[in-house]
């Protein structure tokens, strides 16, 4: 197999929570999430540094939707948090912090790797820094945010952890 | 060097031997050569047997569009590729290719009696021929015995049986220019859209050097062109890489070919890449192709394409033969018949269909020393494997055509003008053109969604000294003569067949097709479409564009099946999808099997023990004690907001706006026809939050039905689903030590049977881990289903297993909680249900919320077929000699013996034997089962019928008196 500085690597462990909130809200949940939730749909946000304390992610992925990503600790802070804070106002908050894996890929080839099983465009005019979707990764759905120019952060649904890695994998004996 | 070999000039690398074997001779090539090219070096023009006749043939062409020279190449056992174009395949040190269709050698064919008979093998021969006898049925002869045999006789190479071992890779594109074909045009196209850096440019060609034409010239322009190309960022040269199918807006399937070229590729390295491209523009540059004359005997090998004969001469520096004479409709060939002088051959002559050539080149020719005959055609040829001679015909102003001399030669280059390659843009749905004056269809209007852009020969613009053509056949003295005109080489169909056609009343180009086969299969009548159209148009005394033109299919030359698997295969042909108590259950000798994508534990045989063994010993387990079971697969949706319980009364037929916080409900859904699609358990955790369950295998469907209506048809609703199927690990522990098993390990729920009743749900926890509870049952025994964090779930798993042990209980899979809910007359849906039940057939009329207005399905439920008496409605059944397990499936009749063609009543659709009962049970749907209670029916197998007993649904502990203890 080619060498390549491109790794993927296993997220610590996370809390995750489903946000369906219209745009009032949503400036309510910002306000005590500690990260302002963003405006523009496919766009993430981001504070601290992943699995420490006090890092804040928040990923608009549809008109009314955000995935809200914390460290696991501070989990269930946050739901009590919010779900104080957005006591009354009309909007859906599911905690999924265990549907989902997450891995970061990174490294010069990582969206050449991603491009072997994502028919998306990851020319850095198509997908900025900043964007996050949901796609296809050959046969199972994936989020893919892009938080460098050569780094990605992906969550897969908890089953397809396994394929994803394995998939990668196989795509890395093509970077000749 | 060989005799076969121009002293200079060319591509090859004239100090690089290669040595190759061809049919298990060996040869020596040049690195650069082709393996036509390479043999043609050697003199070896015989290089294959044609498909139906087994007649020999030679190399036609120099490129892709190459019909006779298909051949195998051979690495391995499971890398041996058939039907390769030796004109596409490059030469390595250690190649092995060989001949096909030919036994048992290419020299001496025994399929060639096949020619003797081939009065009998005209078009339509096979749909003629094969069609009895009738005693067999319908079709059993030819299924059973011609087709096999024809297929041994005739056909291309053989698949290879072992393993393919080779990887192959996969990568999308994207490009705001994608150009196909590096030839003159395509470079130029290239250059010119990637002067803008933010323009990206992906630039294809087939063969393993750019330049196309360019190559023949070995021009000082192209390595400027290339070397500026390949110095710009935005610009992706392949070579190797043919473009096989245009698509959809944009989209373009490429082959790149990475390791076929090399002696000894890593087995690392992929063999192939796919590249599936969507480009903003796509850029044809593909070039023409030319058309062969038809005349007869113009298959023998030695008979080749002008310019393909040029190519070779001064490509490769080869001299593909020592007497050649050039055949001509277009000015074009004039170059080929320099090219070989120039190579040494010498020229006999030139044969010139029109009466007056372009003087300057016909005057360069006498100059040369060619005689140049005008007005005149190749009326038949001499040789076997190799051409002798022609012989000449002379056509009058009248149109007759008189057969004159004869003259030696061992070499023909053949030229009826040029056809555009439109392939591809055809293959975009482009509307084609008819341009009468080339004598082709050339690119028209895109198609909506595309922008394509040909440029280049492929437009159909061509220079003066290519628009000379003739389409169809060449007028001969003798127009029902036995010699072949052969039309498409490939599949050896003749210009008499398509006349035979044509006058059989195969008017559509369409039928033509299929029925002469021209055109047809790898080859897309690459360069016998306009020959065919022209024969066409002349027997049917209709002008070409009124024929109309049949559809050019992806994709232009074969692609490997490997390309397509991609990395899709064995452990990665589907994501296996495992619970996180998966490795749990393996360890204990688990017996897993595929729902969906999902592996279940079926059942878990302790040592020895069968299938059966274990099954019942599972089912007894938990109708005696209690059992363990994985139910983590189901799918889970969490519903919230305050329009949550509305919606859910709109899509299930149950009602739930009073259900009870705390509560859980059976819930059924239907699609609009009313047609029982999919069930499951509806948890209200909050006033405005729901935990919905439904199958495993409907998990998906289901989810996205929700959110079609959320979205599409009530946007009114303030309600959200998230699906939380694999947030949690799900444990069902089922039977009368239920409680006594779980108890101890819960804190924060109230677990007496009053205060956690039958249908009930609590939030809690469970050996530490917070968990949502639900008291129900699949099984009719009391039980719970414990949802934990799925990280979780490879903890909880053993304590559960332990706990369950230690009361005398097992774990049981899926195949004992089929039995038990079999049992209890439980439905599954897509077993019991087929997409054509209602709640009501099914026993579950019940479940409906009667004060409803509406909910998805009521309307369909009531029409009247749906409600009219005589349906077939779920029932139980119980053979009558309280030992024969009946076969799913079966059908059910009120006879013994039904009369041939009668209907029956209904079917098995679930028997099992039960363990509980000491006695077979089934469920059926019989047509008004519910009023035939006591009745004797039968179940007819090849054994004899079998009697049965029409009874209750419900087997076992049928006032459910067990779930509520």
């Amino acid at each position: 197999m080619p060498d390549s500085a491109t790794m993927l690597t296993n997220a610590p462990p996370l809390a995750r929570f489903v946000l369906r909130a219209d745009a009032e809200t949503t400036i309510k949940a910002g306000a005590v999430y500690g990260l302002d939730l963003p405006l523009t749909i496919n766009q993430g946000a981001s504070k601290g540094e992943r699995g420490k304390p006090g890092a804040r992610v928040a990923l608009k992925l549809g008109p009314d939707e955000f995935w809200l990503i914390v460290p696991e600790a501070e989990g269930a802070g946050v739901r009590a948090l919010l779900d104080t804070a957005l006591a009354g106002c009309v909007c859906a908050l599911v905690d999924v912090s265990h549907r989902q894996v997450g891995f970061v890929l990174s490294g010069p080839d990582a969206a050449t790797l991603l491009s072997s099983g994502c028919p998306l465009d990851f020319d850095l005019r198509a997908f900025p820094l900043g964007m996050a979707t949901r796609s296809v990764f050959d046969k199972i759905e994936f989020m893919v945010w892009r938080m460098a120019q050569d780094v990605f952060r992906i969550e897969v649904a908890r089953s397809f952890g396994p394929y994803f890695e394995a998939m990668i994998a196989e795509a890395r004996h093509d970077l000749v | 060097m060989s005799r076969f070999r121009t002293g200079a000039g060319g591509r090859i690398d004239r100090a690089r031997g290669i040595n190759f074997t061809f049919d298990g001779r060996l040869y020596t090539g040049l690195q650069g050569d082709t393996l036509a090219s390479a043999l043609l070096a050697n003199g070896v023009h015989l290089v294959g047997r044609s498909f139906k006749y087994h007649r020999p043939r030679g190399i036609l062409a120099s490129g892709a569009e190459e019909p006779n020279a298909l051949v195998t190449v051979m690495r391995d056992a499971g890398r041996t590729t058939p039907n390769l174009r030796a004109t596409q395949v490059e030469i390595y040190e250690g190649l092995a290719a060989k001949s096909q269709n030919r036994w048992p050698s290419l020299e001496f064919d025994l399929g060639a009696v096949n020619a003797l008979a081939s009065p009998l093998l005209a078009s339509g021969f096979y749909y003629k021929t094969f069609m009895g006898p009738r005693f067999l049925g319908s079709n059993k002869a030819w299924a059973k015995l011609y087709e096999p045999l024809i297929r041994r006789a005739a056909g291309l190479g053989r698949a290879p049986e072992a393993p393919d071992p080779d990887r192959y890779a996969r990568r999308y594109a994207h490009c705001e220019v994608l150009v196909v074909g590096a030839g003159e045009a395509g470079l130029r196209a290239a250059l010119d859209a990637s002067a803008d850096p933010h323009c990206r440019v992906i630039l294809c060609d087939e063969q393993a050097e750019m330049g196309g034409w360019q190559l023949n010239a070995g021009s000082d322009d192209l390595v400027e062109m290339l070397e500026t190309l390949g110095a710009r960022p935005n610009v992706r040269l392949l070579a190797r890489t043919q473009a096989f199918g245009v698509y959809a807006q944009g989209a373009v399937a490429l082959a790149q070919r990475l390791t076929d070229h090399l002696a000894a590729p890593s087995p690392e390295t992929p063999r192939e890449r796919l590249w599936q491209v969507r480009a903003g523009e796509i850029v044809l540059a593909t070039g023409a192709i030319e058309r062969p004359l038809v005349f007869p005997g113009n298959d023998r090998p030695g008979v080749m394409l002008a310019g393909a004969v040029e190519t070779f001469a001064n490509r490769y520096g080869i001299r593909p033969g020592e007497r050649a004479v050039v055949a001509t409709t277009c000015n074009s060939a004039y170059g080929a018949a320099f090219a070989l002088k120039q190579a040494g051959v010498d020229l006999a002559a030139i044969i010139d269909l029109r009466d007056k050539p372009d003087p300057a080149l016909a005057a360069n020719a006498l100059k040369a020393g060619i005689p140049v005959h005008t007005a005149s055609v190749i009326v038949g040829t001499e040789g076997h494997k190799r051409v002798r001679s022609v012989r000449l015909g002379k056509v009058e102003p009248c149109g007759i055509v008189k057969s004159t001399d004869s003259i030696a030669c061992d070499l023909v280059a053949m030229s009826g003008g040029w056809v555009p390659s439109v392939h591809l843009f055809s293959q975009s749905r482009g509307k084609l053109a008819w341009n009468g004056e080339t004598g082709v269809y050339s690119p028209g209007k895109d198609a909506p969604g595309q922008k394509t852009r040909s440029v280049g020969l492929c437009s159909g613009e061509f220079p003066a000294d290519m628009r000379g053509f003739h389409n169809g056949a060449l007028p001969t003295p003798d127009e029902k003569g036995a010699a072949k005109a052969f039309v498409d080489f490939q599949n050896d169909v003749t210009a008499r067949d398509i006349r035979l056609a044509a006058r059989e009343g195969f008017h559509s180009v369409e039928h033509v097709k299929r029925y002469t086969t021209t055109g047809m299969a790898t080859d897309q009548g690459k360069t016998s479409n306009m020959n065919a159209l022209g024969i066409l148009s002349g027997a049917l005394e209709k002008p070409v564009p009124d024929i109309g033109l049949t559809t050019f299919r992806q994709p232009y030359t074969p692609v490997t099946f490997g390309i397509f698997a991609g990395a899709n295969r064995a452990g990665l042909f589907d994501p296996v999808r495992k619970t996180p108590a998966h490795a749990g259950a393996d360890a204990l000798g688990g017996v897993f099997e595929d729902v969906g994508l999902w592996k279940r534990a079926h059942h878990f045989p302790r040592k020895g023990e069968t299938m059966h063994a274990a099954v019942n010993r599972e089912c007894r387990a938990v109708r005696e004690a209690v059992g363990l079971f994985d139910a983590s697969t189901l799918g889970k949706i969490e519903l919230v907001g305050p329009d949550a319980a509305e919606f859910l009364d709109r899509v299930y037929v149950n009602s739930f706006a009073k259900l009870g916080i705390g509560r859980c409900r059976y819930a059924v859904l239907t699609n609009e026809a009313g047609y029982v699609i999919d069930d499951g358990v509806v948890a209200r955790l909050a006033q405005d939050r729901f935990h919905i369950t439904t199958t495993t295998g409907g998990a998906g469907r289901v989810f996205a039905m929700f959110e079609d209506y959320l979205q599409a048809e009530w946007p009114e609703l303030r309600a959200w689903q998230t699906s939380i199927t694999e947030q949690f690990a799900t444990f069902a522990i089922q039977g009368p030590k239920a409680r006594e098993v779980l108890a101890p390990l819960v804190e924060g729920i109230a677990m007496e049977n009053e205060a956690f009743p039958h249908m009930a749900m609590r939030e809690g926890r469970v050996a530490g881990i917070p968990a949502r509870v639900f008291r129900m049952s699949f099984t009719g025994e009391a039980g719970y289903e414990v949802n934990v964090p799925a990280g979780e779930g490879a903890r909880l798993w053993p304590v559960l297993l332990d706990a369950v042990d230690k009361a005398g209980g097992a774990v049981y899979g899926t195949e004992a909680m089929h039995v038990l809910r079999a049992e209890k007359g439980y439905i599954i849906v897509g077993q019991e249900t087929d997409g054509t039940m209602t709640p009501d057939d099914v026993g579950l009329g019940w479940a409906i919320g009667k004060g409803k207005r509406d909910f998805v399905g009521k309307r369909g439920m009531m029409r009247t077929d749906l409600i009219a008496p005589g349906r077939k409605q779920l029932v139980g059944l119980e053979t009558l000699d309280d030992k024969t397990v009946l076969e799913e499936g079966a059908q059910i009749t009120d006879t013994p013996t039904p009369a041939p063609g009668s209907a029956a009543l209904g079917h098995v659709t679930s028997s099992y034997w039960s363990e509980a009962l000491h006695r077979p049970i089934a469920l059926a749907v019989v047509a008004g089962g519910r009023g035939r209670m006591g009745e004797t029916l039968h179940v007819p197998m090849p054994g004899g019928a079998i009697p049965v007993r029409v009874v209750s649904p419900v087997f076992h502990d049928p006032e459910g008196a067990r779930l509520h203890a």
